[in-house]
Formats: C-alpha cells, structure tokens, sequence
C-alpha cells in the first residue's frame, strides 16, 4: 500500500517538473530577437507577407496565450509545425528519437558491460599492480567529458587507425531496405548482417565517446560496494563453504553490491543521453540532437520546444523507471 | 599517529603538483600571450595556409605548430584561445559557484518552503538536456563573453546546489548547530558562522571542478559556432575548423584538443586531489 | 590421533615483524568441544580464521603446520583446501544478521554447500534442510526456508546458521563467539541448542569466546591464549579447580561465576599483565635463535 502510494507521488513529482520545463523553455524561446518569419521569407517580401506568416503560426499572440494554445496542442499529440520544413513537429521529432535512443542504449551496454568488467576484475585483484592500474584508468575516464573522448577517438579511430566510420550513421551508397527508423534493431531482425555491420561501425565511436565516462563512475562505484561487502560475514560464510573467489564474488557479493551502482546509472543515464546532443553534432550522426542544433540554428522555435520536451520526458521517465526498479529489486523495500 | 599524519600532510601528491604546475604556466602563457606569441592571431596570409608543424616536410620556419586553411599560426591561437577559456573558467565558475552555493545553504539549513521551491527547481532543471540548453540560451541572447557566462551560470548552478543542500543538511543536523542556536544566535548568522566554514572545503573542490567544466562548455559552445564572434581564436572553434579538415590539416585539431585535454585533466585532478586532502576519512 | 593439530602456528602482518599468533600448537580429537579463550585482541579469532582459511589478505602465516584429518592444510594448493575445508568443516559465525545473505531466499543459503561442493541432488539438500531447521526448532521450516534473512529475528537467523552449519556432517565446526551479538535471553537458549546438535552428531567443535562462564558450561577442555600465544592447555576440571597459569588465574577471578553471580570480581592485575608480556617476549627471543 505504502509502495503504491510512494509511486503515485513520484509521477505527481514527475508531471509537475515536466510542466516546469514546458514553462521554462517555451517563454526562453519567445525571447529570440531575430524575427524567425522575416528569416524564412525570400528577401524582398512585404511587411503584409511577415504579418500574415506570424498570424498563421500564431506569434501574433500574446506570449501567455501562445502558451495556453501550444500546451493544449501538445496535450493533443500536436506539437505545431516546424517553421524550417513545414512539417509537424512531432513527426519530424518521432522519426530522429530512434537513432538518438539506438545511440543511448548501446552506449549504454557498453558503459555497464567495460564498467562491470573493470569493478569485477578490480575486485578480484585487489591490492594488486593491476587494481592500482584500473583506479588510475578510472580517474582519467571520469576526468575527461564525452566532447573530448568523441574528438581523441576521432584522431585515433578514425584518422590514425582508420576503422570505424567517424561520420554519418551508416554508408550513404547502401540501399536500404527498413520500415522503421530503427536501424540497428531492424537490419538485425531482418538477418542483414552486412547493413548491421555497418551501422554498428558507424554507431561504436560516438556510442564509445559516451561510454568511457560512464563506465569509468560505475566501475568505481561498483567495486567500491563490492570491496565493502566482500568483508561482510555472509561472504567470509560462503568462503567455508568451499567456494572461490570468482563464485564469491559473482553470486554472494555482486547481487548486494549492485543496488547502490544501479540508482546512480540511472541519472548517469540521463547524462549520458544529455550527451548525445554534442556527440552527435561531432560525428555528423543523424539523431535527434543533431537535429536540435539545427533548430536552433535556424531559430525553428516550434521544433525547439518540441525536441526538449521530448528530452525532459525522456530524462524523467528514464529516472521515474529507476526508482521503481529499484524499489522492485530490493526485497526489503519490496515486502515492507 | 600524529606524526605519520603530518608527514603525509608535507608530501604534496604529484598529481596536484603537476596540474597546478599545468595551469599556472597556461595563466601566464594568457596573460603573456600578446608578448609570446609569434604572430597576430588574426592575420591571415593564403600563401602560408595549411603548413604542417616543424617536424614535419615542408613546414616553414617560425611557424612552430603549423597554420590553418586560412593561414593564421596555430601556436599564436592557442595562446589566445586561452585568454578567453581562463577568462571563462574564473568568471563564470566563481559565479555559479556563488549563486549555487547560496541556493544551496539556504535550501539545506533553512528547509521548509524554501527548501520546496529550491528543490523543485533542481529537478526540473535536471530534467533539461545542459547542453542543447546552452546552445539555446546563446541563440538567445546572442554570441558574447557575457552570454557564454550566462548561459554556464544558468545551465550549472544546480551542481552546487544539490550537492552543499545535502551537506548543509548533514551539518544543520550536528549538535554544534543546535547549540549555537540555543546561544541565540540568528538563523541567517548561525548558517553563515557555523555551517559555511564546514561546507567550505567541498565549494572549493566544486568550483575547480567548475571550472574544467566551464572551459568545456565554452569549447563546445565555440565549437558548434556560438561563442564569441567566430573570428576570434577559440579553442573550441579550432577544433571545429580542425574536425571539418581533420583528413588534411590534423594538426589544427590535435594542438587546441591536447591543451584543451590537458587543462580538463588538470582541474579535474586539482578538484580530486583537494578533496582527497580535506576528506579526513581519506586521508 | 586427534582431528585437528596446530603445530607452532605464527601470523603476523604482512611485511610487518607484528606477530598476531605465535607459535600456536592445540589439538582437538574427534567429538571433542574445546574452549579457546582469550581477551579480544588475543588472536583467537585469527586462529579459526587460519584454519578456514579466511584470514584478511593483511596477514600472512610465517610458519606451522594446520593439520586436520592427517592432511596439510597448508601445504594443499588453496583450491582443493578450500574443497577439503568445505566437506569437513562449518562456521558458526558471530553475528547473525550480518551472516545471512540479504537477497537470498533462506534455502538455497543452506543447501547451496551441499549441491555446488558436494554434488548431491537439489531434493535430497532440501529435504536435509527441513530437518535440520526442524532440528533446531524453527517452526514452520517450509515457510522459513522460502523467507528473506530480514523477515526473521536474530534468534532465529542463528538457529539456521547452525543447522547450515550442521547440513553437511562436518567433522570439525569452529564457532566464533556465536553468542555475543545476542540478547541475554537468547543467548542461553542457543547455548543450549548448540551443546545438545554436537552431542547428538558427534562433531568436534572449537568453540572460540571471551567467556569462561560459557566455556565452563559448554566445553571439555580449554586453551587460553594471550597475545597470540597460547599460556595454558588443560581439561576444564583441571583448570576450574586449579589453573596453572598466573594470568589464566586472574582471568578467572575477573570473570563472574556462574554459581555466584553477584559475587566480587577483580580486574586482571597490570603486575599479572606486564609479568605475562614478559613472558611472550622472552619466548619471542628464544623462538628466534
């Protein structure tokens, strides 16, 4: 009962802050000095033309009117229409969110899998050279922001050692055959591994760029709880037991030692998605926030609101499903 | 015991020798940059474009680091470029770190409908994507050093906030706290005696790493073509001219990225390497 | 031929001259309880620790020999010792609400040993559980061997710590103060379950405490040790009617009896204490030339 209720003010939480952020970024847009409809018309046009461009994309308004009329839009699934193509935002939104989300959860993956493997292998080395030598590998990782790892696996990757595609997110000659903007997972279920090659050779370096820094906080946070739970009695019992070190550490310690480094994944996560913006400017890689910047840009106010709407709403829910993870992870919390 | 403790004190940690070193040469290189440097960071010259550094076949002496497609001395920008990106760093860290640390202590020491609406504030500013949010906020307001500052302080004031409203919290609920206020002592003055002095060490942590952040924001900002006007040396815009030429003239990428790689690090582990000396337990 | 022989077993840390145990020689026979006493800080813990082969990655063993069941413990490479401890050994650990893994379900903590090491089948470890929770009186054992550590008390976790202790039939179960982090009441009780589960299996136990009244109650013989070495090695009626030792006397009189509880009790005297240092060290110097 207690659970259901802790989840009910956690959504109230979540839709209250994603009302803030509608708030925040629509009256900040409004704000822009150039007049984006004198930007879009051919030069030469007369004020008359301005005037009726404004009216027709409601500017005209005044600014806590727009609002109201956008917000009720938005709570129809309209998110107006972008001034730049002329296509509705949502549309235009929905059909970058795939390659955006694609690029999170693989470097995603890969941030827990070399994170898990650095705390796992750290752990069971500890008080060795090899220990030593993963913290002094973690410190740098987490000292230096995706931006610059994406730029050092450019030169490195993509210039020094050319194997992987440091542009674009997959081969512009290649014919392809998807329905969804969902590449990496379609050519996947459709068995072409040739286009899945490819796109993931494309997808590695910005998702890599991502990763370092998050897998460099999970492997320390990870075997930090991994180290202060190796030293508790149920562990040192499993010992007597017969057991070794790895089933030790695998069965015994990592289950306990995980729920700590899993709530901090999950803000990670958002930062890491908050990243994309950035990583995907650098690497010319077609996602959402690519196409953010371009908007901006372009002063294409509607597609603006729309893109970080769509990012808050991502960074809330990713946070939301964490907590209630982790609230259906832990038996304690689960039974009490 | 005491003794072993103050022969750890006396031994400086190299890391914190050598980034400070780093930095305290780069502030100099800044401040000097006019007198060193061997060539007007502006003036362009299309027959001297493109030279490779000294080491290599074909560069032209005096041009240490090489020179851009325009022909402008690589060296000469990045001496500029780092006027600007400390400029950055001291201005806009110590700003945010001010306004965050404030928001901070008042949420934590003084609670209640404070602590609500402050609070509420970090969350949905956590919700925000800091980099699209910056790039908006310079479209905004405009390419300038001040909006760069701008859009730091309002993009990363929350870093502090979240971080002194835990320790504020922690400390209020300390004995020494109570007692002080049983002495009488005003809300606003106990906070400002008692609870600041011991969250001091954190804000300083903070703002070093503060201002490795704010040198990044800046080059992402001028690497995406909205610092300052996009004539003048950045680091940020050198990477960008560099990323786009990256297959011929690399060496326009791979200077501004070292220094800039190197001044991130060194703030980085000047912050880690503090807080590793005031953090007792650590220690 | 006893089950266990220390043989001049020495610790100390590592890199370090500290000695933590030195030159340790007990034994323990097949169904015996023997006491192994101690201020905290003596080493006795350590001892157990050696033998389980547990010891913090802090201390390493400088010489002696652990021999139980006519094998070298230390001599084994350490992943058939830890199969050999496994089969014919059992903890029964201090502290049972830390002993307990939190996100395992109470059965397989106690049937894991017996599947993983000893290769029985997953009916035959359970149905060996329920009796022995039986055994140990826990109510409802089907219930409880689906519970979560938290959802029990303190008592009871230990009761299940000593029927997984017991699941196996080990030869030798070492426990370690199993009722100091217990309430008074329950303390007795526990006490009690534990003396009659090693009189009905036979095992021998090493019973590490810092309370004579316990192992006066629960033990056949007892070593006292000091500073990691060992002062007096004698039967409990020999030792309660007459102890040999200076210090192992004045434990006794600083410690309450249980025949008179409220009677008076002196500290042990610091002229006992630094004659006893003393000793240690001159032992120190002989043991090294």
């Amino acid at each position: 009962m207690q659970f259901l209720q802790s989840v009910i003010i956690r959504v109230c939480t979540t839709l209250i802050t994603l009302i803030g952020v509608a708030v925040i970024v629509f009256f900040t847009v409004r704000v822009v000095p150039g007049n984006p409809i004198a930007m879009m018309l051919p030069p030469g046009a007369t004020e008359a033309d301005v005037a009726r461009l404004t009216a027709l994309y409601g500017l005209d308004k005044p600014i806590p009117q727009q609002f109201v009329i956008w917000l009720s839009g938005v709570l129809h699934g309209d998110f107006g229409t972008s001034i730049t193509t002329k296509q509705p935002v949502l549309q235009l939104v929905l059909s970058r969110l795939p390659a955006t989300l694609e690029l999170s959860v693989m470097a995603l993956s890969i941030a827990i899998v070399i994170g898990g493997i650095m705390a796992l292998t750290g752990t069971r080395q500890r008080g060795t050279k090899t220990e030593a030598a993963i913290d002094v590998g973690n410190g740098m990782a987490l000292s230096i922001p995706d931006f610059l790892w994406g730029l050092i696996l450019i030169l490195a990757f993509g210039v020094l050692i050319p194997i992987f595609h440091i542009s674009g997110r997959v081969t512009p000659s290649l014919a392809l055959p998807f329905t969804s903007n969902f590449y990496l997972t379609e050519s996947l279920l459709r068995l072409r591994f040739d286009l899945w090659l490819d796109i993931a050779a494309h997808m590695f370096m910005p998702a890599l760029a991502l990763a370092i820094p998050l897998a460099a906080i999970i492997g320390q946070l990870l075997k930090q709880s991994l180290k202060e739970t190796m030293h508790l009695d149920y562990v040192t019992l499993a010992r007597t037991k017969g057991y070794g070190e790895t089933h030790v550490i695998l069965r015994e310690a990592l289950p306990n030692a995980i729920l700590p480094t899993l709530t901090l994944v999950g803000v990670q996560f958002t930062f890491l998605i908050g990243g994309t913006v950035i990583i995907e400017r650098l690497f010319s890689y077609e996602g959402l926030g690519n196409m953010a910047i371009d908007a901006v840009i372009n002063r294409d106010l509607p597609l603006i609101q729309g893109i970080v709407i769509l990012f808050a709403v991502i960074f809330t829910g990713v946070n939301l499903l964490v907590d209630l993870t982790y609230a259906a992870l832990n038996p304690r919390l689960r039974h009490a | 015991m005491l003794d072993g403790r103050s022969q750890i004190k006396r031994k400086l940690p190299t890391r914190l020798v050598l980034s400070a070193s780093w930095l305290i040469l780069l502030a100099i290189a800044a401040i000097c940059a006019p007198r060193i440097a061997p060539f007007d960071p502006l003036a362009q010259d299309l027959f001297l474009g493109q030279l490779p550094p000294f080491w290599v076949q074909g560069h032209e002496p005096g041009y240490l680091l090489g020179t851009d497609s325009l022909g402008r001395d690589v060296l000469s920008r990045i001496l500029y470029g780092a006027r600007l990106a400390l400029t950055v760093a001291l201005i806009a860290g110590s700003i945010t770190c001010i306004i965050g640390a404030t928001m901070g202590l008042l949420a934590g020491f003084l609670r209640g409908w404070v602590d609500i609406v402050i609070s509420r504030a970090i969350d949905i500013w956590m919700a925000f994507p800091p980099v699209l949010f910056s790039i908006l906020l310079i479209a905004v307001l405009g390419p300038s050093l001040t909006s760069i500052i701008i859009a730091i302080v309002v993009i990363d004031w929350t870093r502090f906030a979240r971080v002194i409203r835990a320790e504020a919290m922690s400390q209020g609920a300390m004995d020494y706290v109570a007692s002080a206020q049983i002495a009488g002592r005003s809300r606003v003055s106990t906070m400002l005696t008692e609870i600041l002095p011991n969250v001091l060490p954190t804000i300083t942590v903070l703002l070093t790493l503060e201002m490795g952040i704010a040198i990044i924001v800046e080059a992402i900002l001028s690497f995406v073509n909205l610092s300052i006007s996009t004539d003048d040396p950045t680091w940020g815009g050198m990477i960008a001219e560099g990323r786009a030429s990256i297959h011929q003239t690399w060496w326009v990428l791979v200077f501004p990225l070292i220094t800039l790689f190197l001044t991130v690090l060194s703030f980085s582990q000047l912050g880690e390497g503090l807080k590793d000396r005031f953090d007792p337990v650590l220690r | 031929m006893s089950f266990l022989t220390i043989h001049n077993l020495s610790a100390r840390l590592k890199g370090r001259p500290d000695q933590i145990l030195r030159r340790v020689s007990l034994q323990v026979a097949a169904g015996e309880v023997r006491g192994l006493v101690g201020e905290s800080g003596a080493g006795k813990s350590m001892i157990g620790k050696a033998i389980l082969g547990t010891l913090p990655n802090s201390v390493e063993i400088s010489g002696g020999q652990i021999i139980l069941d006519g094998t070298d413990l230390l001599a084994l490479p350490p992943a058939q010792r830890r199969r050999l401890i496994g089969a014919k050994c059992a903890l029964i650990p201090q502290d049972p609400l830390t002993a307990l893994n939190p996100s395992r379900r109470i059965g397989p903590q106690i049937t894991n040993r017996l599947v993983d090491i000893l290769g029985w089948s997953r009916s035959d470890a359970e149905k060996r559980a329920l009796n022995l929770l039986a055994e140990v009186q826990i109510p409802d054992p089907a219930r409880v061997m689906r519970c979560y550590p938290h959802e029990l008390s303190g008592g009871m976790r230990q009761r299940i710590l000593i029927a997984s202790a017991f699941a196996a039939e080990p030869k030798l179960i070492i426990a370690d103060e199993p009722t100091t982090a217990l309430d008074v009441t329950v303390q007795k009780q526990i006490l009690k379950l534990i003396a009659a589960m090693q009189a009905r299996h036979g095992t021998a136990l090493l019973f590490v405490t810092h309370d004579l009244g316990v192992v006066s109650k629960v033990c056949q013989s007892l070593s006292v040790l000091y500073a990691g070495m060992v002062l007096e090695d004698s039967t409990i009626p020999d030792f309660f009617a007459a102890p040999k030792h200076p210090y192992s006397r004045a434990l006794l009189q600083a410690t309450p009896k249980y025949t008179d509880p409220d009677g008076s009790l002196t500290p042990v005297p610091d002229a006992v204490i630094a004659a006893t240092r003393a000793e240690v060290e001159a032992s120190d110097r002989s043991a090294h030339v």
